[in-house]
């Protein structure tokens, strides 16, 4: 605990000595900026990539429940009860101890995508919630009128309810979305080099304080740029006299 | 791959799990307790009215939840020693945590809670001379809790689940137990399993009684 102004993220994290472009020193040592931001983007890289698997999923489960196949709706039903009921650490140990036993190829996939799918599957229960509270929200009538015109099953899905049903979700889907950027820290737990990871290493060589504002302030900073983007999604898919349209 | 879980016997599972089980449902259980306490008292005052009680509280609220808890975690247990000079043990630290930070959760939902009874309730205690706090301590909460429960109680549940955090700074849960005993007789398959299968038991069969709670709620309402 010697260091430790501002300053700290220009010193480089092997000797701690002052690094002039603030990013590699001359023996190409990295900075604590540098690492930061490496951390950052692998924050950033696993969130998204999770958004990707969650959403597939999820939309995918949320739909078969609401089918009148009662099949389809079990398997909906159990594998949002599983990946809801069990914490996303624990998950992520099943995919970084269990899962490989099982599957050998996965013995040689980095931890960063395991961590990815593991944190996909954890939201795709949530967001499977959601969807389903969608399209049940829409009165029943969507769907007969939907089969009475002779449209098949998949296709009132496709061209009635379902285009109906993403809108009223998008506010709830935003918040999972932002989630997602939260929980991204658990990852720290298989050794993704992610944000909380930084913060437990470099906090511990530094200053605490400081490096603490670092890290909460670029979980914010992404968080909210999801915000952003799925209120812009929201404004652009907007339908007249439909729910928060004009 | 072939599983052993033959090692797994009630002596292991005392020696090692119970007492891990029995802080996680400690920790559940304070920190319900202090949270939705400490959180009431930070929904009446975003409901004040008066900004000098509004606005300490709406940033409390919203700054701890747009931290994830695992920084929360870690950075309270590190910054600790800074501020009181000393450091606190990881289980005494994971309690004040999770206290404070589900206070924010659980005070969003008693703000939903307080703005589900009808002014008039409000409106009629004042009407029959009663102060502010008798009609907050005798007609809107009471109410407002009764309305909340089961969102409270999957909230609890969410809290129980996030438990297994604690594992950031290492403290001793339901989880590092199982972890021991993996550790301990080289076998982290079975016991991940183990635990994964042991809180997928708790926490669907709790969530399943609140579902039941919610309907029967539903019809006496």
């Amino acid at each position: 605990m010697a260091i430790f102004g501002i300053d700290t993220f220009c010193r480089d994290t092997i000797d701690k000595e002052l690094v002039a472009n603030c990013l590699k020193s001359a023996q190409g040592d990295t900075t604590y900026l540098h690492w930061l931001l490496q951390a950052w983007g692998t924050a950033v890289a696993l969130s998204v990539l999770a958004l990707i698997v969650a959403m597939t999923f999820g939309v995918l489960m949320g739909i078969l429940r609401t089918t009148p196949h009662r099949l389809l709706v079990l398997v909906g039903d159990v594998w949002t009860e599983m990946f809801r009921n069990v914490p996303l650490i624990v998950q992520l140990f099943l995919w970084y101890y269990v899962v490989p036993e099982f599957v050998p190829p996965l013995k040689s996939v980095p931890p960063f995508v395991l961590a990815f799918i593991g944190l996909g599957l954890f939201t795709s229960a949530r967001i499977s919630e959601q969807i389903r509270a969608g399209i049940q929200s829409l009165p029943r009538g969507q769907l007969y009128a939907g089969l009475a015109v002779g449209l098949t099953l998949p296709q009132t899905y496709r061209y009635v309810l379902l285009p109906m049903a993403f809108r009223i979700v998008i506010p709830p889907l935003t918040s999972e979305s932002m989630n997602i950027v939260k929980n991204s820290s658990v990852a720290f737990a298989v050794s993704v080099p992610e944000l909380a990871m930084f913060y437990r290493q470099a906090g511990e060589e530094t200053s605490q304080v400081l490096m603490f504002v670092a890290v909460t302030l670029l979980y914010f900073i992404s968080a909210f740029a999801i915000n952003r983007v799925m209120k812009w999604v929201e404004k652009r898919v907007r339908v007249p006299g439909m729910v928060g349209g004009k | 791959m072939n599983l052993d879980f033959s090692f797994l016997s009630w002596e292991v599972i005392r020696a090692y799990v119970a007492n891990g089980f029995i802080f996680s449902i400690q920790l559940t259980l304070v920190a319900m307790v202090g949270g939705i306490a400490l959180g009431t008292v930070l929904a009446l005052m975003r409901l004040s009215g008066k900004k000098w009680l509004e606005t300490p509280a709406a940033i409390y609220v919203d700054t701890l939840r747009s931290i994830p808890l695992v920084m929360v975690i870690m950075g309270f247990y590190l910054l600790i020693p800074f501020m009181i000079g000393r450091p606190i043990g990881a289980e005494l630290s994971a309690i004040i945590t999770f206290t404070l930070f589900e206070a924010a959760y659980y005070s969003e939902i008693m703000r939903a809670g307080i703005q589900s009874v009808p002014k008039g309730q409000v409106h009629a205690g004042y009407a029959m001379g009663m102060t502010y706090s008798q009609t907050t301590q005798l007609i809107v909460l009471p109410q407002a809790f009764r309305n909340m429960l089961p969102v409270l109680l999957t909230q609890t549940i969410i809290l129980f689940q996030d438990t297994s955090l604690v594992y950031a700074i290492g403290a001793y849960d339901l989880l590092k137990g199982f972890e021991t005993v993996g550790r301990n007789f080289n076998r982290p398959v079975e016991t991940t399993l183990v635990s994964a299968v042991v809180y997928l038991v708790i926490c669907f069969s709790l969530s399943y009684m609140v579902r039941r709670l919610q309907k029967k709620i539903q019809i006496i309402r």
